[in-house]
């Protein structure tokens, strides 16, 4: 997310004109290596490959240091032939850290029993792209990993040929050995590691990939993630389970309003608190934007976390709160609704959408509310940092270690050489720890002692209040309806705090990015279509959340098309298909989206937006789910579909209504399209941890703001979902991908669906309909 | 000075006796299983046991185990082969896997006190436990599961 941001902030090139550009010279790619150099070239399908697996190009050409597909760099084999591959992607619970490692195991024929895996520290330019966000790491990797995989398999083969001084067509690898065909002989991995590792690394083009067939891992799900033994006994390393000869332990008090600054400091009660060993202070960035600077504050050192907490509590800090505290939730929100009733910036126009209005014979009009959001990782943030001889070293549970790694670099002006980040489990992510904020805080406070070891431990109030919140929005979706009931017009309006505001000075509106998340990419066959955005003035930091903009958008979109369906008389499954409309590949020219369209960073004639995928997963989840049956009173079903991260998820939601208005969620039939997979298991727990996380937004989740300051402090009042009411079964069906369904996202897409579902379920159960997330997990009886 | 065990050995504490007990088995211990998420009481992430019985580590102080046995995810078997663990890891419970070990510890001291729960009764024992990855129905499969082994 941030390197899109940066690419569009920087010269006015938007950063889809890569993307528009890889377009049009698509009809290069056949053998041309010269579009964009090296990265590039790894992408172009070659003549020589077998057909198993046919290259594409990615958006991973267009991310800072692309991929590597060095096998040497990945995978290293001991004598004895334990196989070690190297994980560059954080894993914060996708299961990401196990499932690449297992394509590159498969393809190299390694036994996955011997197989351990190596994180990688924060080093790009050694291993390519390492920014484990926006639902990236299959749809970028698996590429890169059966080339890595399949070229050792190779250079194994190629070093017993040797060896046994035959034809290498003779010679196969099976399961961490190579078998000689004609002979019968078998050579070890671990006898032909040397000779193979010293080989050259064949070229793509020579590579035979497997074909599915002979897949021992890949699209099986039998393998457990690589953790699991270590999770179940309290062993796996966390970020505050690293621990350093001589550390110490810090915690913040930082200003309660963005942007706010420290007026005057009492640290006497704090320097009495036995353990505290000192108190600092930060003064955070002078004016926005704030980027992924630290607040600043005050820190508390001590000898224990415990100390330092109780230092922290003894502060007497005055703050002088600045221009945000005008931030008021309940006022910002009524003048969102305000601004999506009047016009905004055109960001998509097709056909004539006020004429489609003005003979319209009837219209519709929604108006659909989220509230902000905090990620509320269950780990809070935590980084420990030292500095031995001006060179710094951090552990931190990040998603994007390099991009920290760079900032540290320059926080403390000093080569990157300089700064090692090593990469811990991550107690979750969600986009909170795509940032990097605390970090640069721990190095700073490791800097005040001298260098000597420090653990920042963020407490729970400060991850709930010191967040780069999920924005908040109003989309207000109308649309014109002819005599015979058709769609003939659609207008959006969306109104929220960009994200942009974080990186940039705060123009108001949104960017190409956000506006491509289920808004200008709206998929339904309507002639006359207009997406406006309308103008909203961030006060708070705004980051990205698991699924981002999708949210709102999905909530918003796909709640009307149920709304519509009642209106009409209709039923919701049906009007949903008979919007979405005819089979095809949306032409974004065609249908009016805006130049700089934004496609998740990927080229478009790779990952379209296909409306038979969208139907595909409609009518699966509906079949799946028993769409039409009946269901007894304070009963019903809900459906809902969306596009993200070029994957397709559709979600029927069962509601049941208790007695008392409780609404309880026994069910949810997913249905997913991701394209080529490698891990249904873990794609399958992604969806039903995407059911909680939806239904904690849904129902749950606010975030709100007073004086300019966060009213929620814990999980107490940021509220989540629970035990005591989820998404209680949820059934995923996964599409079998056709040819040139390329992996597409899976983290992020399970999300957006589940509110509308939700929420159309519930209508479907009480005629009760809700508009504003979160909706309460109760409705008026 | 409160004496008390931990994972079998016997300890004795000589700081804060309001240190929170999740702080001393952590800073002072080493013992890195039983997590911090919340510090208030409402997560579960620091879930150990007192003579058996569940307790919040972070809102308990070291000065309440006195003369008790302390029990946090590491000792909870030494092989890590108790049947919630196994049942954990049969049925891939874990995501990110930071709340795991306090919903393992919870679900084990349910499981001492009432070897088969029902459905409504494992929905009530473990609602205090938060996982924000969403893996509540595969806790819940599991600890059924768990039930029927032990
Ligand atoms: S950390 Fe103790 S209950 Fe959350
Ligand atoms: S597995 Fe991530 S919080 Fe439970």
């Amino acid at each position: 997310m941030l390197h899109y941001l940066e690419q569009d902030l920087k010269s006015g090139t938007p950063a889809s004109r890569t993307l528009i550009e890889n377009v049009s010279r698509r009809s290069f790619l056949g053998g041309a290596l010269t579009v964009s150099g090296f990265v590039m070239a790894i992408n172009v399908a070659p003549a020589g490959a077998r057909e198993a697996l046919k290259s594409y190009p990615t958006g991973a050409a267009g991310m800072p240091h692309g991929v590597i597909t060095d096998p040497k760099i990945f995978i290293a084999i001991s004598d004895k032939g334990d196989v070690t591959i190297v994980t560059h992607r954080s894993e914060m619970g996708t299961g990401i850290r196990t499932s690449l490692p297992l394509v590159v195991a498969d393809e190299m024929e390694a036994d996955w029993t011997r197989v351990k895996i190596d994180q990688a520290p924060g080093d790009e330019p050694k291993y390519g792209n390492q920014d484990t966000d926006g639902s990236r790491s299959m749809r970028h990797f698996i590429q890169p990993m059966r080339q890595c995989g399949a070229a050792m398999r190779q250079m194994l083969e190629a070093a017993a040929a040797a060896k046994w001084n035959c034809d290498i067509g003779q010679c196969k690898a099976q399961l961490h050995e190579v078998v000689n065909t004609e002979s019968g002989e078998k050579l070890g991995y671990g006898e032909l590691a040397q000779a193979a590792m010293s080989l050259p690394v064949p070229a793509l083009e020579t590579l035979k990939f497997k074909s599915q067939d002979e897949f021992r891992y890949m699209r099986k799900g039998e393998a457990k993630i690589y953790d699991l033994h270590d999770i179940t006994t309290g062993k796996a390393i966390y970020g505050a389970d690293i621990r350093l000869p001589g550390m110490k332990y810090a915690v913040m008090a930082r200003p309660p309003v963005v942007g706010g600054k420290i007026k005057s400091v009492n640290s006497e009660a704090t320097k009495k608190v036995p353990g505290v060993e000192g108190v600092f202070e930060f003064a955070g960035p002078d004016a926005p934007p704030y980027k992924f600077a630290p607040v600043g504050g005050v820190a508390v050192v001590a000898n224990s976390t415990f100390a330092a907490l109780k230092g922290r509590e003894a502060l007497e800090v005055e703050w002088d709160h600045g221009a945000n505290a005008v931030y008021d939730t309940e006022t910002y929100t009524k003048a969102m609704y305000e601004t999506a009733k009047k016009p905004g910036k055109v960001i998509r126009n097709q056909g004539d959408v006020d004429k489609a209005f003005a003979e319209a014979k009837d219209t519709f009009v929604g108006e659909y509310h989220q509230a902000h959001m905090a990620q509320a990782p269950m780990e809070p943030l935590v980084a420990v940092a030292r500095i031995v001889d001006g060179k710094v070293e951090v552990w931190a549970p990040v998603q994007s270690p390099f991009g920290a790694r760079k900032d540290i670099a320059e926080a403390l002006k000093i080569p990157i050489e300089n700064v090692t980040v090593h990469v811990t489990l991550l107690g979750g992510g969600f986009g909170r720890k795509s940032k990097w904020d605390w970090m640069i805080e721990a190095v700073h406070i490791s800097q005040k002692i001298g260098g000597a070891p420090v653990k920042l431990q963020w407490s729970r109030e400060d991850d709930i209040q010191h967040s780069f919140y999920h924005t908040t929005s109003v989309e207000r979706i109308e649309m014109a309806i002819d005599a015979k009931g058709k769609v003939t017009g659609w207008r959006h309006r969306s109104v929220a705090p960009s994200i942009v505001s974080t990186f940039a000075p705060d123009s108001g509106y949104q960017f190409n990015i956000e506006y491509g998340m289920g808004f200008a990419d709206m998929p339904f066959e309507i002639a006359n279509v207009r997406c406006e955005n309308g103008e909203a003035k961030a006060h708070a930091r705004i980051g990205w959340f698991r699924s981002v903009s999708n949210l709102p958008r999905a909530f918003a979109v796909q709640s009307a098309v149920a709304e519509l369906a009642h209106k009409l008389g209709r039923d919701p499954k049906d009007m949903l298909l008979e919007l979405l409309g005819s089979d095809r590949v949306i032409d974004p020219k065609a249908a009016g989206f805006p130049e700089d369209f934004w496609n998740y960073g990927e080229p478009y004639p790779e990952f379209p937006i296909n409306v038979a995928r969208l139907k595909g997963v409609v009518n699966l989840a509906a079949e799946k789910a028993g769409w039409g049956k009946t269901l007894p009173a304070g009963e019903g079903l809900g459906i809902a579909v969306h596009r993200a991260f070029a994957s397709y998820v559709a979600m029927v939601v069962h509601v049941k209504i208790d007695k008392d208005g409780t609404i309880r969620v026994p069910e949810v039939t997913a249905a997913v399209d991701c394209g080529f997979y490698v891990n249904p298991e873990r794609i399958r727990s992604q969806m039903e941890g995407a059911a909680v996380m939806g239904m904690s937004a849904a129902a749950y989740s606010a975030i709100t703001f007073k004086g300019g300051a966060v009213e929620q402090s814990n999980y107490a009042d940021f509220q989540v979902a629970t035990m005591a009411n989820f998404p209680q079964k949820v059934s995923v069906h996964i599409v079998e991908p056709k040819e040139g369904h390329h992996a597409g996202g899976i983290g992020e897409p399970g999300v957006p669906p589940f509110a509308p579902a939700f929420a159309n379920a519930i209508f479907a159960a009480s005629g009760q309909r809700l508009r504003s997330m979160p909706m309460g997990d109760k409705i008026k009886v | 000075m409160p004496t008390f065990t931990i994972n079998g050995e016997s300890r004795q504490f000589d700081g804060d006796g309001d240190m929170p007990l999740l702080w001393y088995l952590r800073d002072e211990l080493g013992l890195t299983g039983t997590k911090f998420g919340c510090g208030a009481g409402v997560c579960g992430a620091c879930t150990a046991h007192i003579d058996g019985e569940a307790v919040r580590a972070c809102v308990t102080p070291v000065s309440a185990a006195e003369g008790k046995k302390v029990t946090t995810i590491e000792g909870l078997h030494p092989q890590g082969d108790h049947a919630v663990q196994k049942a954990w890891r049969e049925l891939s419970v874990p995501q990110c896997g930071f709340c795991q070990a306090g919903q393992i510890m919870q679900a084990a001291s349910l499981l001492t006190k009432n070897p088969s729960p029902s459905d409504e009764e494992i929905t009530a024992e473990m609602a205090g436990n938060i996982c924000r990855c969403g893996c509540y129905e595969r806790i819940h499969s599991a600890v059924r599961l768990a039930a029927g082994g032990v």
